[in-house]
């Protein structure tokens, strides 16, 4: 299990450290959103990984599985799909505004540029 | 316990909402209100400020949960300072915008300032590195709201850009404190620092890559290179009070990296060693050095502001990475001194933009600007400080950083970089006001009057609270002495750490408040200390069971390396 949940994280880091590195807003969300996903399961590995015990110390059971790591996770989730909702808006936003969904903002400048 | 220490994170979190929902299109109201909160922040904050300089740091125990199991809140002198510094800030920034007329270019102004006071606030106060996360979070999706406030196609665009980086440091921050967790079992900062000081130096690499991972996050807050990239953009294009705002965001940055690593990973502590102040004082020079060079070469205001607040933060970097005593009150100083200035700065920059009708932020000549004398003599006072010029306090704060550093090994470097820097950021300013100021050309007879883009309704009141910030500096630097005798105060106490670690780990829940986390405790004390007698990782006993609640505790203190399977005892 180590193994593959290790090479999970990893495939998931490369994936959206590449895409992220595009130019274009889909792939750079599509990449952020790969990256949570990656730091999410790497989340799990803290608590080190237990098959089948319970979270919760009960009368009776030996071994117990992290709760901690679990809670963490939540949490993460919660606020990368808040954070992944903000950025859609924003680059839905900037499309419908400027027509374009390029990442860099280099590009000749137009005199109404600064005005707010 | 405490109670108003968690008063400057509740009130912004329920007011905000009630703006949202209650006040939506009164903008009277909603700055009422909005002034109301950031005032009673202030009150608060120097209250605490007081009582933390009279005091050991106060402990408040969120849920009245036992210190590392539950989430504390810590006011120390230096958190306290903080606080101070950011309501005085907010307050600034909230009458320019309700004086421009900033406020009124889009409905939720005021709501998003008081939720990114929350994060702010809740990120100065919190003791717990994943709350420390998690107020991040608030923090930052205030800002992005409050980076596109107004709209427009640029703006939202730098904002993406904004975001990204955002989010991708979002995502290293949880790599780097699942790694901490893992290898230290604890995200309390108090328990962390007790528990690596006791780790032996050998076998200590994940920890050290946690760790690396960390300042990694906080160099992106503090926009240090080579993860500075998002500022320039960010600042020009953020609506001038929130760019001045924004200038304390950057400081989290540093407040963090002063929290943790004099804390919990000090040069001193032989688990990790030197390597980070090695590593920060390279990059905090380069940070200078790019900083200066851009304020050289910038072609707009913002982004001329956007530099000089580069150039201020490899400053303080630099003073940071010494991690003595000496330089951490060279840097505090500076702190306090470089949010001040760069957010004056970056009020100047938008009341001189704004009058320039279609020149805008650009450094060409334009017809000269109605009040132009006053502008310009804000623009001086403001260049003054944020060059580090004598008589205002940007010269005693590099002053210090210089005396501080003189013993280091790496003076020379120190001493030239920041020297030849506020040499060139003098240049590029004194370039920057003479074409705005001096080179005008002049104003067609035909033309149109110079209208700004919409009334401002008080622009006295914008003057004022860009003038107030200025009256700030002024007194920071005729009261340097005092300033200076109560920071080394804050230095002493956060260079012992032993006080902030006593403090939450004597902490105790108040009595009698019974909210049902007692019954837990039987069940838990059976099967949880006969099994792991060392742990404890069960909710927290409460009230009546803390006789036997200490000694697990102070166990689980005393570092080794048996603990630490029994941490996850799911092995």
């Amino acid at each position: 299990m180590e193994i593959l949940l290790a090479s999970a994280v990893g495939l998931l880091t490369a994936a959206g450290t590449y895409l992220i590195l595009r130019l274009r807003t889909f792939p750079v969300i599509v990449g952020l959103s790969l990256l949570s996903y990656a730091v999410n399961v790497f989340i799990f590995a803290s608590g080190r990984l237990t098959i089948g015990h319970p979270p919760i110390i009960t009368k009776g059971a030996i071994e117990y599985t992290d709760p901690l790591p679990q809670a963490l996770v939540l949490t993460a989730i919660v606020i990368s799909f808040g954070m992944t909702a903000v950025i859609v808006m924003m680059s839905l936003g900037a499309f419908l505004e400027s027509g374009t969904d390029r990442i860099d903002t280099d590009e000749p400048e137009t005199p109404e540029g600064d005005a707010p | 316990m405490n109670h108003w220490i968690i008063a400057p994170v509740v009130l912004p979190a329920l007011l905000a909402p009630i703006i949202v929902l209650t006040m939506r299109h009164d903008f009277v109201l909603k700055r009422v209100a909005s002034v109301a909160s950031i005032v009673a922040q202030l009150l608060i904050a120097v209250a605490l400020l007081l009582s933390a300089m009279a005091n050991p740091p106060d402990v408040y125990l969120l849920g009245n949960w036992l210190a590392p199991y539950g989430i504390v809140l810590v006011v120390d002198q230096l958190a306290a300072l903080m606080l101070v510094l950011t309501a005085t800030l907010a307050l600034a920034v909230v009458l320019y915008a309700i004086g421009s007329g900033w406020d009124r270019s889009g409905l939720h102004f005021h709501a998003l300032l008081q939720f990114q006071l929350m994060g702010l606030n809740g990120a100065f106060l919190t003791g717990d590195a994943f709350n420390l996360f998690v107020f991040f979070e608030v923090l930052l999706i205030a800002s992005y709201g409050l980076m596109i406030h107004g709209g427009g196609k640029k703006r939202l665009r730098a904002g993406i850009q904004y975001v990204a980086y955002n989010l991708a440091g979002s995502t290293l921050f949880l790599f780097a404190l699942a790694t901490l967790y893992s290898v230290t079992g604890t995200l309390n900062m108090a328990d962390m620092a007790a528990k690596v000081a006791a780790m032996p130096p050998a076998d200590t690499a994940l920890l050290r890559a946690g760790a690396a991972l960390l300042i990694l996050v906080f160099a992106v807050k503090g926009a240090l290179v080579p993860l500075q990239f998002w500022l320039p953009d960010t600042y020009e294009n953020a609506p001038g009070p929130v760019a001045a705002l924004f200038a304390v965001m950057t400081k989290v940055g540093a407040y963090a990296m002063i929290r943790m690593y004099v804390l919990v990973f000090p040069p001193q502590v032989a688990a990790t060693g030197g390597f980070f102040a090695d590593a920060l004082l390279p990059a905090a020079l380069v940070t200078l050095a790019i900083g200066s060079v851009g304020v050289l070469g910038a072609r707009s205001l913002g982004r001329l502001a956007g530099f000089t607040a580069i150039a201020s933060m490899g400053t303080l970097f630099v003073a940071v990475s010494q991690f003595t005593p000496a330089a951490t009150l060279a840097a505090l100083y500076y702190l306090v001194h470089s949010t001040l200035a760069g957010a004056v700065l970056f009020l100047v920059a938008d009341l001189t933009l704004r009058r320039r009708g279609l020149a805008g932020g650009r450094l060409e000549p334009a017809p000269a600007i109605p009040a132009q004398g006053l502008v310009a003599a804000l623009f001086f006072a403001a260049a003054i400080a944020t060059a580090g010029m004598p008589p205002l306090s940007g010269f005693l704060g590099k002053l210090l950083v210089l005396d501080a550093t003189r013993d280091a090994p790496a003076a020379p470097w120190i001493w030239s970089i920041i020297l030849i820097g506020s040499l060139l950021t003098m240049v590029g300013l004194a370039r920057a006001g003479s074409t705005l100021f001096w080179k005008t050309l002049p104003t067609p007879e035909d033309a149109p009057p110079n209208q700004p883009p919409f009334p401002a309704p008080a622009p006295a009141l914008a003057f004022t609270a860009t003038a107030g910030l200025l009256a700030m500096l002024v007194a920071l630097t005729v009261l340097a002495g005092p300033v200076t005798a109560a920071l080394a105060q804050t230095v002493d106490a956060l260079h012992h750490r032993s006080n902030y670690v006593t403090a939450v780990q004597m902490a105790r829940p108040v009595e009698g408040a019974d909210d049902g986390h007692g019954q837990a405790h039987g069940a838990a004390g059976e099967a949880g200390l006969s099994t792991a007698p060392a742990k404890a990782a069960k909710p927290p006993p409460k009230t009546g069971a803390q006789t036997d609640a200490a000694p697990a505790f102070s166990a689980s203190l005393s570092f080794d390396p048996a603990d630490r399977d029994l941490a996850h005892a799911g092995q």
